[in-house]
């Protein structure tokens, strides 16, 4: 023990804590503490304690609430010695409250006016342990009090103190930003101080207020690039240096700052393109605070628009960073990639095996990374691969945090990328086995609805195959003790419709295991729930096919058990299978027909049936019923059956909407150019579309037409899915719902509707990406046509594509390419079809179309000025690249649904998306 | 920012504990077992990093570094680069070394004060103030001339001695 020197302690001091130190166990350890406290309250309640024992006491006192127990009976003693005068008991005094109180504590109120006064004492040690208090001590009550001191010291002669009353007025706005908004200009001023720390400071609270708005900064941009310059340039004294380095940690902020005001502003990036060159020029990468400063570089790059020289630089020092020994650097350099990769897709190919190499390291963190940028890499011809790695990691940490964050990863690329159905149930099935407790509840019901649903095969061979292996795997996996409860849900629902569809299994096999699920998990009431529904499904069958049902002697002691649950829903779950077995078996086919989880309920939401009582009543005199919203008139979509139209003779519910745009339609359109609602109800009925090629076609409508027509046109053609979708089952459809637990009836669509178009989807699909992607970038792409997940992509590229489809001389300026995101200018000379379909979705979501008509009243003067023949032959073009890209779209189960939920929903909301009469370019194109 | 700065030894008793955002002292103990719970689970030769929202919440990424019995811990968000709060770690201890001569484990206790004196000069309220060991040197010596006039307990010499990490 060299040195106590400095701040000398006592030797009870020393003694307690060598005795701790040495301690052997926790136990031990604790009776010394807890005999030290006793010591301390009574030596801190003896009469006047000399000040300098105090000082001693309450440096204990902060020792011991270090080690565990609480000390808040010392806190006031603490407090009064901040009132002392004596420096040292000062600080000391400072240093115990800021460990021990927070800024709500009740004894703050006896500090704040010390703080004051020491604010405005001369001696600057003071005014900065103050200030040093203030950070920890002040709320947003208090900060009135001493907030006109603070801005007082921001010119205080020493440098010192005016960094940290800058740093203390950061914090003030880190608490309450209303409270110190009226000082920001100080920041700004503060940025031109003389002291370079002091410069460097007021960069702090600037990346913060930078960060919430970036425009209002805009105009520091060549500021912090000539500061950045000139530290580079080493104009800084030499005690800036760290480590040979001027100034890395202003350095760091600077670029921090520039990324944030250069990404999306060209002229910002093109100031700041020199001096990022430079400094990956002068950069000495073999210290740690070099390679930070590199790295910081690279992240700066990857937010600025790109610019292919820095590009380059950057993945050099990407490359460096990957092949280095460290650690450390490889864990840069992936994070690096990983924000690169967005730019620059290709990037990622020349380290594939450094990427490899840690994934298989020892090192967690690395490992993480690494997944994190696997993530971010993943496309259709990969995905296998990198689940496959993702779940296996998963199975083997047991961090449950970093668990439910991989495990929700792998069932979002599995969803998204499944490159078959048999792959995707398999992983899911994995997911479900190993993290069932943490995933999200709606992954199980997509799943459900998956298999009930099929994958739009056109034979019902592929579909059947598919069930009977998710109903193999779940035999199999049945068994095995503690599945987690989602899971089992998905496998009783799943046996339950489909367990005896193919015969081979028996009902009493399966019925045997369903009893197995309910008695192993009794103490789990929603897995009983889903087992008695599927029992019920079970027997439903095989009374419906006429067998006779043994009903095995578990299950009848499992529903003799839950007659009597105490569970109201278990009760009447049981209840109603007990009922159900005593039916014959047509009125059972009725209650539960074989495979109709998916059907559709219909719900007459409109009460047609009432249609002719209405009808009386208003030939009795009776007012006609005004829908709310054309009472409010805003554009009306509750649609009415073409059929009903006919029956209901007057206007009533339709007069305004449907009259507005008459004047709006151009004579001149030819009269097959605009759909009449009654045929197209009929033809659609037959011809099932999917509402995604519907709306894709009507891009290529909304290209001839003006405004207003697309309104009135859309909404009567799409109604007949709606129509179309009303099936004789609906009112057995309604018992097997409610067992289901809602999943059935949570699928909106009939299968019919989109079923028959699958089949030429792989092929189709597989040329798409190999013809029009070669490599990675065609997994943005992937991601991007997936159900139109990202509609901004759409609305950012609008002034790319219209260029593209409109050969006219109308030109935008070459820069308004550049306007976009970086990475959508490289899609858009790909295929320009990808956009408009980002377009369209985002119009229908939208509901409102505003900006596809602002966008083609711009174009308008070009449609115009087309000729007819132009005009065939890009709507014969636009209708090849749609069906080229509804393929890419309808290609995984999943994304279809994802299109339909949309679909649902924005009919929910009464928007509906502005579809296409089909035959229309029937008509057209022969 | 940097959300805290902690000191433990191997076995995870805390030497010295600094957030800057107010943690009940409940708290406090939970984040420190943690923290310990996880570097001791780290292998030899693997990265000073870790991502740790698990305990400090979305964003939360930690630094360590062990020094002989020491393990030096940095916890910050999102806003930090990796690397330079790595660096960062370097600065008080280069600043001990200049302080204490043969400096132990157990000098960080003794001189409890002292060390967050240092600490204080380095961080403020979660910002980085200050990286040249020497300027804090100098404004730590400031007060110690104070403490040794009213102690009448002469400074140690500050002797350089190579007291670094393995």
């Amino acid at each position: 023990m060299g040195s106590q020197g400095g701040f000398g302690q006592s030797k009870e001091f020393l003694d307690l804590v060598k005795s701790i130190g040495e301690a052997r166990s926790k136990a031990e350890e604790d009776r010394i503490v807890l005999s030290e406290i006793d010591i301390l309250k009574r030596k801190l309640l003896e009469p006047d304690v000399p000040k300098r024992k105090m000082k001693e006491y309450i440096i204990r006192l902060v020792y011991i609430e270090m080690l565990g127990p609480d000390a808040s009976f010392g806190y006031i003693h603490a407090v009064k010695m901040t009132h002392d005068d004596n420096l040292l008991l000062k600080r000391t005094g400072y240093l115990a409250v800021t460990l021990f109180l927070n800024e709500d504590h009740d004894l703050i109120i006896l500090i704040v006016n010390t703080i004051q006064k020491d604010l405005r004492s001369d001696n600057y040690l003071v005014v900065c342990a103050a200030l040093n208090a203030i950070c920890r001590l002040i709320n947003e009550e208090t900060i009135p009090a001493v907030l006109p001191q603070v801005v007082e010291l921001l010119n205080h002669q020493k440098e010192a103190v005016r960094k940290k009353a800058i740093m203390a007025l950061h914090r003030f706005h880190r608490k309450s930003p209303s409270s110190v908004s009226h000082l920001i200009s100080n920041f700004r001023k503060r940025l031109c101080d003389n002291d370079p720390g002091v410069m460097g400071a007021t960069l702090c609270p600037l990346f913060d207020l930078i960060s919430e708005d970036v425009t209002s900064y805009k105009d520091l941009v060549s500021s912090f690039v000539s500061i950045l310059k000139q530290v580079t340039e080493r104009r800084l004294p030499k005690s800036y240096d760290y480590h040979q380095m001027p100034a890395p940690f202003i350095q760091i902020k600077l670029l921090k700052i520039m990324a944030l005001l250069g990404s999306g502003d060209k002229n910002a990036s093109e100031i700041m393109s020199m001096v990022l060159g430079d400094l990956f020029r002068k950069c000495d990468s073999s210290t740690n605070i070099g390679n930070a400063i590199l790295y910081e570089c690279i992240r700066c790059i990857s937010c600025i628009l790109p610019n292919p020289k820095l590009l380059e630089a950057a993945a050099d020092a990407i490359s460096k960073f990957l092949k280095s020994d460290s650690h450390n650097l490889k864990y840069m350099g992936i994070d690096g990639l990983g924000r690169l990769i967005k730019i620059s897709p290709d990037i990622a190919e020349q380290h594939q095996l450094a990427v490899i190499d840690c994934l298989e390291d020892p090192d967690d963190t690395l490992k993480r990374k690494t997944f994190e940028l696997l993530y971010k890499m993943t496309k259709s011809s990969n995905v296998e691969v990198i689940v496959d790695r993702m779940i296996d990691y998963m199975i083997s940490i047991n961090d449950n945090h970093y668990k439910t964050e991989i495990a929700s990863r792998c069932v979002e690329l599995a969803e998204q990328f499944a490159p078959s159905n048999q792959w995707f149930i398999q992983t899911m099935n994995k997911v479900f086995e190993h993290a069932g407790d943490l995933v999200n509840i709606k992954v199980a019901h997509n799943l459900m609805r998956l298999i009930a649903e099929g994958f739009g095969e056109d034979d019902d061979d592929a579909d059947s195959k598919l069930r009977l292996s998710a109903v193999e795997s779940y035999l199999q996996l049945i068994s095995e003790p503690k599945l987690p409860s989602l899971f089992l849900q998905v496998i009783s629902w799943v046996l339950g419709e489909y367990g005896t569809a193919d015969g081979k299994y028996s009902a009493s096999y399966i019925s045997g295991k369903l009893c197995d699920v309910a008695d192993a998990y009794s103490s789990d009431e929603t897995v009983k729930g889903y087992a008695v529904s599927a029992l019920m499904k079970i027997y439903a069958f095989e009374i419906a096919s006429g067998r006779k049902v043994d009903v095995l002697p578990e299950c009848q002691s499992l529903i003799e058990e839950l007659l009597a649950s105490h569970s109201t829903d278990l009760q009447q779950r049981a209840y109603e299978l007990q009922a159900l077995l005593a039916l014959d078996s047509r009125a059972v086919e009725t209650i539960i027909p074989l495979d109709a989880s998916c059907e559709d309920i219909e719900v007459d939401k409109e009460l047609s049936f009432l249609n002719g009582y209405i009808q009386q009543a208003i030939e009795s005199g009776a007012q006609p019923y005004i829908s709310e919203r054309e009472r409010s008139g805003m554009f009306e979509t509750t649609d009415y059956h073409p059929q009903d139209h006919h029956e209901v003779p007057s206007h009533t519910l339709r007069f305004e909407a449907y009259e507005l745009p008459k004047p709006s339609v151009p004579p001149q359109a030819s009269t097959e150019l605009v759909p009449v609602p009654e045929p197209s109800y009929y033809s659609e009925s037959h011809q099932p579309i999917s509402t995604s090629l519907v709306s894709e076609r009507e891009s290529s409508e909304i290209k001839l037409r003006l405004d207003g027509v697309k309104q009135k046109w859309g909404r009567p053609s799409y109604q007949p899915t709606t129509s179309a979708s009303s099936t004789t089952q609906q009112a057995a459809n309604g018992t097997t719902s409610h067992s289901d637990g809602g999943v059935g009836s949570s699928s909106s669509k009939p299968r019919s509707s989109y079923e028959p178009k699958k089949p030429e989807i792989d092929p189709e699909k597989q040329r798409l990406a190999a013809s029009l992607f070669g490599g990675s970038s065609s997994s943005r792409t992937d991601k991007k046509s997936s159900g139109g997940q990202k509609p901004a992509k759409g609305t950012v590229n609008k002034p790319a594509t219209v260029p593209k489809e409109n050969p006219t001389p109308v030109q935008p300026p070459p820069d308004l390419l550049d306007l976009g995101e970086p990475m959508a200018t490289t899609v858009s000379t790909m295929d320009p079809f990808k956009e408009l379909e980002g377009l369209m979705d985002s119009s229908s979501q939208d509901g409102g179309s505003n900006d596809v008509m602002g966008l083609y009243s711009d174009a308008a003067p070009v449609t115009t000025t087309t000729s007819v023949d132009s005009l065939l032959s890009e709507l014969s073009d636009s209708s090849k690249g749609n069906s080229r890209t509804y393929q890419s779209q309808t290609s995984k189960g999943p994304n279809t649904k994802e299109a339909l939920e949309k679909d649902a929903l924005v009919r929910q909301m009464g928007v509906n998306p502005t579809s296409q009469n089909p035959t229309l370019f029937k008509d057209l194109l022969g | 920012m940097i959300k805290a700065v902690m000191m433990m030894n191997t076995q995870g008793k805390p030497r010295l504990a600094k957030f800057y955002n107010y943690m009940p002292v409940e708290k406090q103990q939970e984040l420190i077992r943690g923290v310990f719970s996880v570097l001791c689970s780290r292998p030899e030769n693997v990265s000073n990093f870790l991502e740790i929202d698990s305990l400090f919440g979305p964003d939360s990424r930690l630094v360590y570094k062990h020094y002989a019995t020491l393990y030096f811990v940095l916890v910050f968000d999102g806003s930090e680069n990796e690397l330079a709060m790595l660096d960062l770690i370097q600065v008080p201890v280069e600043t001990l070394d200049k302080c204490f001569s043969n400096v132990c484990e157990l000098d960080i206790v003794f001189n409890y004060s002292k060390m967050h004196a240092v600490l204080d000069e380095i961080v403020f309220g979660g910002q980085v103030l200050e990286t040249s060991s020497a300027e804090v040197m100098k404004a730590v010596e400031e007060i110690s001339k104070l403490e040794a006039a009213s102690n009448s307990i002469s400074l140690v010499p500050k002797s350089v001695s190579g007291w670094r990490g393995r």
